[in-house]
């Protein structure tokens, strides 16, 4: 027996909800899609983040392949209804492998006139726009910059046009639930999601259960409420005429197995304390809150059942300072921020260098220089990341691609500080770190052990040598409380092999040399670099880090229309993989798409003598596959140009 | 939730350690003559006195003559960068609460760069012994005024006098909220060793401040304190529950007039009750940063604990959070933590 619900009696503490036969429910036609991207968007208290992310937790456990993206402004609150405050969220799902959030939006969600002007433009030709018109006020109107309401006709910039009276729907089912004004508008946001539910035939459990686990102990009437204004927007695009038709994208055949949802910053936190147990070890991570990485700092400190300690330093410098401490004591040591915080902790790093301890240093990349766009996505810290610090300073820099290859990252980026005894830099970025896609759990068993062996006698007869390598070039991990093996260690140059304090022109000269060759002879800990199609061609594309997705989906796309054009997307920064000069030779353009003005192929230029053609790209937003496209197409030969979209 | 702080660490391997035994190989390069010796040689006899093996104990240091220190010891040693030893103090305490850990630092290194994380340092109470060598001047860098260089100081920064108001160690440890703040000299050798020790056996954070002359750039700063016709009327030295009386004849004590102020009074001519008696167990640091006020000419500097107080120390209060954690979670199983608490099953 269905129920739909007529509105909400709190004096009975009940729900009033009529039972229907099943006949008496008009279905309405169905109409099966391959993928669907929409983006909800409203002001930044909306609760715009919340609706997509239920929105995409529910299309993941309907089996659907996901991408997200969130877009949020930095204030916390600007000023209501205006183009500062839209805050939005994108996602598309699908029922094959997707890769991005998608280029352009098939259906967008306005809450108010400013998030329609701010996100009208993203809209694919034809596509659904759907408002609340009871925000189309005069005032809101004239906050975003309207000087006539654009909703009057039934269709908007070749788009049709939905208007629903959300505010008074909403209000109208709760009228009788005993909430103020304030709090009865603040459910909204579940009403909304109901609709897009019933639109794209998505159960409504899994957000019923959301509510009851995040309002049924705190609140109980807001349990409900909300609860109920979620069945109310179901039932709303049911009956209303407003949808003649009602949308179904089947599940995706990704390979079986134990799936969860992941954005990127979860999944750097659940890689290191992963590495830190594959070690056997406790994991210590010093950070200083900063846009867009505090959220690893979050993840980890709700596992101190697992041992992580979490250090809330009093600046950046703070941070990466007791994480070396740490690492001298023994732990997996991490510290986390975003590119000012590296500019900050550059001295320390290269302390972390010279002392030749394992680190790990998370970059999650924001638009820069200085405070730049914090909430915003941009790759331009590579070069630091290589190369920012005083004096001979080598050391390991790893890129994720993808929100799920975040934790392989951090894996990988544990596995090599401890190997060579050396700081690791991860890169990570805004846009992967937020965005969220399905990831296949591994099973830990069958992950590979960190193997750590701390010295406990001497390794030059009975004298212990603080300095003396190994086949590696990593020099003897030896922890306070080890007796016989007491040392001291610094900043300031030592002698190859007993590690005392050394002034010797010969001797720093050999020991820069060493540190440089310990660096440049680095084998990675995972995949160098991650390749699509051939390895020869007219066209390769090499990227690094989060733009991936959309590289590896332009790639397929022109290949499928018979260019030949491979992707790759080096994740092994410095050193280079061996294998990068030898391929990058065998195409006749190598193009390089960054959200920077050409960092990597400075890089690539200077390391292999080749030229290459920049694709840059500075806007606070990810590549779409289709600029990649066109900037493929643009090295074609000439009968292939025309062939491909 | 009850805070057990971390217990010593064992006794049993360094039992009948002499000072001799914590001497490193290394030359000690300190200039001749410079207040560093003297420190050097009391925390070997305090290092020996406190049995603990030389394995479990750390030296971190800065970048400045003190920050020299660590190499000079056979213990585990980290001699870091400019001003932030106690950064990485702090991590390896959380990381090792087992170890003894100890932070050599001088005024430039600790209060100018690294300003910050003594603060932050003494505020939260890890268990940590600070010395802060005072010479009122960088030596290392040849000789600039330094945060606690008296106002007018001729260095060669300041060729015209230093403009700069000097920071008083003392005020600063314990306007932090410091748990345990102490004064002495290098050369008053007995004096130092007692209040190393009272530091060393602090729970939580110590910070001792040590009066040491650079023959080189700032010869004589603290004639007025050593000098043995000057000092008992320019010091005075704190002893818990006792008044705070000094002079030649130990005829002037402090006391405080009806605005509170601190001033100088002769014992003979005032009511016992009227003394200022030193109490360093005091629960607010009020009447210590009274006394961290005083100053040449004008009064007597105190040497002594100006502060001991018992408080759950940080690092014990960080596994005491991760014990409960614990205790309410169980331990954490890892494929546990890589399904979360949603998945699905792909087929």
């Amino acid at each position: 027996m269905d129920r739909t619900v007529l509105g909400v009696d709190f004096a009975a503490g009940q729900p009033r909800w009529v039972d229907r036969a099943q006949d008496e429910i008009t279905k309405k036609p169905m109409v099966k899609l391959p993928c669907v991207t929409i983006r909800f968007a409203g002001d930044s208290g909306d609760g715009m983040q919340l609706t997509g992310t239920q929105f995409s937790d529910t299309s993941a456990l309907a089996g659907n392949d996901i991408s997200t993206m969130p877009d949020y402004p930095s204030e916390i609150r600007a000023p209501a209804g205006t183009l500062a405050g839209v805050s939005g969220y994108q996602i598309q799902f699908s029922s094959s492998d997707i890769f991005t959030p998608g280029d352009e939006v098939d259906t967008l969600v306005a809450m108010n006139p400013a998030a329609l002007r701010a996100n009208l433009k993203s809209v694919r030709a034809g596509g659904t726009v759907i408002v609340n018109e009871d925000a189309f006020t005069a005032v809101d109107l004239k906050k975003a910059g309207y000087d006539n309401n654009p909703i009057e006709g039934d269709s908007i910039g070749g788009n049709r046009l939905v208007k629903v009276p959300i505010d008074r729907l909403n209000a109208e089912a709760l009228k009788s639930s005993g909430l103020t004004a304030k709090q009865i508008d603040r459910c909204k946001n579940f009403f909304t999601l109901g609709l897009l539910c019933w639109l794209y035939d998505r159960p409504l459990e899994p957000t019923l259960k959301y509510i009851t686990a995040k309002f049924g102990k705190k609140s109980p009437p807001l349990a409900m409420a909300n609860s109920v204004v979620l069945k109310a927007g179901h039932d709303y695009g049911e009956n209303a005429e407003l949808f003649p038709v009602q949308y179904f994208v089947a599940k995706a055949k990704l390979p079986p197995g134990r799936y969860r949802k992941l954005t990127g910053n979860e999944a750097i936190a659940l890689g290191l304390v992963t590495a830190a147990r594959l070690a056997g070890k406790d994991l210590f991570y010093g950070s200083y809150p900063i846009t867009p990485a505090t959220d690893i700092l979050h993840n980890l400190a709700e596992l101190k059942h697992a041992g992580v300690v979490t250090f809330q330093a009093e600046d950046e410098i703070a941070a990466i300072g007791s994480a070396i401490g740490a690492s001298f004591g023994g732990a997996i040591a991490v510290t986390g921020t975003s590119g000012p915080g590296v500019a900050l902790k550059s001295e320390a790093i290269g302390l972390a260098v010279m002392t030749e301890l394992p680190l790990v240093i998370v970059n999650v990349q924001r638009g820069g220089p200085s405070t730049g766009l914090p909430t915003k996505t941009e790759q331009a810290d590579l070069l630091q990341a290589v190369l920012g610090r005083n004096g001979e300073c080598p050391l390991p820099v790893i890129a994720a691609t993808s929100p799920a290859d975040c934790f392989n990252a951090a894996v990988e980026a544990c596995t090599i500080a401890v190997r060579y005894m050396t700081p690791v830099m991860l890169l990570s970025d805004g846009y992967i770190a937020n965005s969220a896609e399905p990831w296949l759990i591994p099973d830990a068993r069958s992950m590979p052990k960190i193997e750590i062996a701390h010295p406990t006698a001497g390794n030059n007869g009975d004298v212990f040598q603080p300095y003396r390598r190994n086949e590696d070039g990593a020099r003897p991990w030896a922890v306070p409380g080890t007796a016989g093996l007491e040392h001291r260690i610094g900043g300031l140059e030592k002698q190859d092999g007993d590690g005392t304090i050394s002034y010797d022109p010969a001797n720093h000269e050999k020991m820069v040399g060493l540190r440089a060759a310990k660096v440049a002879g680095i084998r990675p800990a995972g995949a160098a670099f991650y390749w699509t199609g051939l390895e020869h061609g007219d066209v390769l594309i090499v990227g690094w880090g989060g733009t991936h997705g959309a590289i590896k989906a332009a790639t397929l796309d022109l290949r499928k229309h018979g260019a030949a054009v491979s992707a790759c997307q080096v994740r092994y920064l410095n050193p280079f993989p061996q294998r990068l000069g030898e391929l990058l030779a065998r195409f006749k353009t190598v193009l390089v798409p960054e959200l920077n003005l050409g960092q990597l192929a400075l890089l690539l230029r200077a390391q292999y003598g080749i030229k290459t053609v920049s694709l840059t790209k500075v806007r606070g937003q990810p590549f779409t596959i289709s600029e990649i496209i066109a900037a493929a197409k643009t090295h074609l030969p000439v009968q292939l140009k025309s062939l491909v979209a | 939730m009850e805070i057990l702080n971390n217990p010593s660490p064992p006794k049993e391997t360094c039992a009948g350690c002499t000072p001799a035994d914590f001497a490193s190989d290394q030359e000690v390069r300190w200039c001749p003559g410079c207040g560093d010796y003297s420190i050097l040689a009391q925390t070997k006899k305090v290092l020996a006195k406190l049995g603990i093996p030389r394995s479990k104990i750390v030296f971190v240091s800065g970048i400045g003559c003190s920050s020299r220190f660590p190499y000079y010891l056979n213990t585990y040693g980290f001699h870091s960068i400019h001003g932030r030893a106690p950064t990485i103090a702090t991590g390896l305490k959380l990381a090792r609460p087992d170890l003894d850990v100890w932070i050599t630092t001088g005024d430039g290194d600790a209060l100018s760069i690294g300003g910050n994380h003594l603060l932050h340092t003494l505020r939260r109470n890890p268990n940590l012994k600070i010395l802060l060598f005072n010479n009122r001047i960088y030596g290392l860098t040849k000789g600039q005024y330094s945060p606690t260089s008296l106002k007018g100081a001729k260095t060669k920064s300041s060729p015209m006098g230093s403009l700069d108001t000097p920071i008083r160690p003392m005020s600063f440890a314990l306007g932090c909220g410091a748990t345990f703040a102490a004064r002495s000299i290098a050369v008053d050798t007995r004096h130092l060793e007692y209040v190393l020790e009272r530091a060393a056996k602090h729970v939580g954070t110590s910070l001792v401040e040590i009066y040491q002359n650079c023959v080189i750039f700032n010869d004589g700063a603290f004639n007025y304190a050593t000098e043995k016709d000057l000092k008992p009327d320019t010091l005075v030295y704190l002893e818990h529950g006792k008044p705070l009386i000094f002079g030649k004849n130990r005829d002037k004590a402090i006391g405080l007039n009806n605005r509170l102020q601190p001033q100088v009074v002769n014992v003979s001519d005032t009511k016992p009750a009227d003394l200022l008696v030193h109490d360093e167990r005091e629960a607010t640091p009020a009447v210590s940063f009274l006394l961290s006020n005083l100053t040449q000419p004008d009064f007597p500097e105190p040497m002594g604990v100006f502060r001991a107080v018992e408080q759950d120390s940080f690092d014990a209060m960080v596994h005491a959070q991760i014990a409960q954690a614990r205790a309410q979670r169980g331990q954490a199983d890892l494929q546990a933590m890589l399904d979360g608490s949603e998945s699905w099953i792909v087929q």
